[in-house]
């Protein structure tokens, strides 16, 4: 038996031999990806993950880990394996041209136009 | 580093590298010097992934055992508000565990088989929580100082390489600055307080001096192969020199209090570094090993949790859960 200098561990009354199964794959469960709202007005951001036997307690264990503080005020919750992700490899896809500055706001430039006309007055 | 080409197993830089692509570790090693993060479906050396996994989850276990010996002190904290401060700390403490496990999961090693090797003894945790908190002055002397420490170590590590470390440990630092006030503020009252107050914090500081100067580890060897891993932004500042940044922070603040050090040699040199014994690195050695008082205490404690707990999450499985390790 464990003699602890802490109560708690004594009044447990612990083997020091306990040797146990080892944890089976699941015994942790899956994970959920949370998602909080620091403010009212706020985008929902991505703030981490919990360990959950399902979508009630995800949003439990969410709120206990990450929104204990006072810093959330919703929260939301998707399995890791519901979530569909582009691959830091094909980043090309976000590549763009400088031939697509029709789509910048940059890319209009009238004060040349009206200067010249002014001009020409 | 193709084919058959002979790699000096004595060479520890050349041994972890040996078999990565040239071409992908050229680029994983340019996008770590343009101060950009690597995120876990990146491409990365082997032993890049292992060193993290190793050290993330030691992180994550001594934050799990750290709450042993301050749990301890839970139900005698002196005072209501210091219960509740007290348990608020050590809700912490529990939860830094899983962001850092969380962390590790996304290098791909399971938060079962971390909790198996923790409690098999395969993987080690901070060698301070080997060591009991014999009074309510102990509680107060880790609160204070060995989170100092762990800050200290924190804050380096978060400008670490690996995008989901870092986060973990921005969100644990903000954390810390609450517990290291809160354990400043307790060994200030008992500081200040009765002869017996004093008394007691002097003892307790004394008993976890050795231990406090054993918990950046011992000198690193200056090797190729921590040269690359600092390169690599695994490990970002020497166990020397977060030991010296916590004497500079941390010694005048113990003696403004007019406590004193069990180390004579203590005092800053002339070239503003500090001078002290050379800590028992046999004994820190002895304890990692299992000698120490507290280790079977621990791991003992811990298996008793997992194994009481083990069918309220039995009960909860789902037989449609399948497993996949967390996104970021």
């Amino acid at each position: 038996m464990i003699i602890s200098l802490d109560p708690r561990v004594n009044r447990a009354a612990i083997e020091a031999d306990n040797n146990i199964e080892p944890l089976k794959d699941l015994d942790q469960w899956e994970t959920y990806e949370v998602f909080h709202q620091k403010r009212r007005g706020d985008q929902h951001m991505h703030v981490g993950i919990v360990h959950a036997p399902n979508a009630e307690m995800a949003l439990i264990f969410g709120k206990e880990q990450f929104g204990r503080r006072g810093l959330s005020v919703n929260i939301w919750v998707v399995k890791t394996s519901d979530v569909f992700t582009t691959e830091y490899d094909d980043s090309d896809i976000f590549e763009t041209v400088p031939e697509k500055q029709y789509r910048e706001a940059g890319g209009y430039k009238v004060m040349d136009k009206i200067n010249k006309y002014k001009k020409g007055l | 580093m193709y084919g058959n080409a002979y790699i000096d197993p004595n060479d520890k830089a050349a041994m972890m590298l040996a078999g990565e692509d040239p071409q992908k570790l050229a680029e994983f090693e340019a996008r770590i010097a343009r101060g950009e993060k690597i995120e876990p479906k990146d491409w990365m050396p082997k032993e890049y992934r292992k060193q993290l996994i190793r050290m993330i989850e030691q992180h994550g276990h001594s934050e799990i055992i750290g709450a042993l010996p301050e749990g301890t002190w839970i139900t005698r904290a002196p005072g209501f508000r210091r219960k509740l401060a007290l348990m608020a700390k050590v809700q912490d403490e529990v939860g830094h565990a899983q962001l850092l496990y969380s962390a590790a999961e996304t290098l791909g090693k399971s938060r079962e088989a971390m909790i198996n090797d923790l409690i098999t003894g395969k993987s080690k945790y901070s060698n301070v929580f080997n060591y009991p908190a014999y009074t309510w002055a102990d509680a107060c002397i880790i609160a204070w100082l060995i989170d100092a420490g762990a800050i200290i170590n924190q804050v380096a590590n978060a400008k670490g390489s690996y995008g989901p470390y870092c986060r973990a440990l921005d969100r644990i630092c903000t954390e810390e600055s609450f517990h290291l006030k809160y354990g400043h503020d307790n060994v200030v009252t008992l500081a200040t307080g009765t002869p017996k107050q004093r008394e007691l914090v002097q003892a307790a500081l004394t008993r976890w001096w050795p231990p406090i100067m054993h918990f950046f580890g011992p000198s690193d060897k200056i090797s190729n192969h921590t040269e690359v891993l600092m390169r690599w932004k695994v490990k970002m500042a020497t166990n020397d020199d977060m030991r010296q940044q916590f004497l500079n922070m941390y010694v005048p603040k113990i003696w403004d209090l007019g406590l004193t050090l069990p180390d004579p040699n203590l005092k800053k040199n002339d070239a503003g570094k500090w001078d002290y014994t050379e800590p028992d690195w046999e004994e820190f050695k002895r304890v990692i090993n299992g000698g120490g008082p507290c280790n079977a205490e621990r791991l003992a404690v811990r298996r008793n949790a997992e194994e009481r707990g083990r069918w309220v999450r039995e009960a909860l499985n789902t037989a449609e859960s399948k497993y996949i390790a967390p996104l970021a």
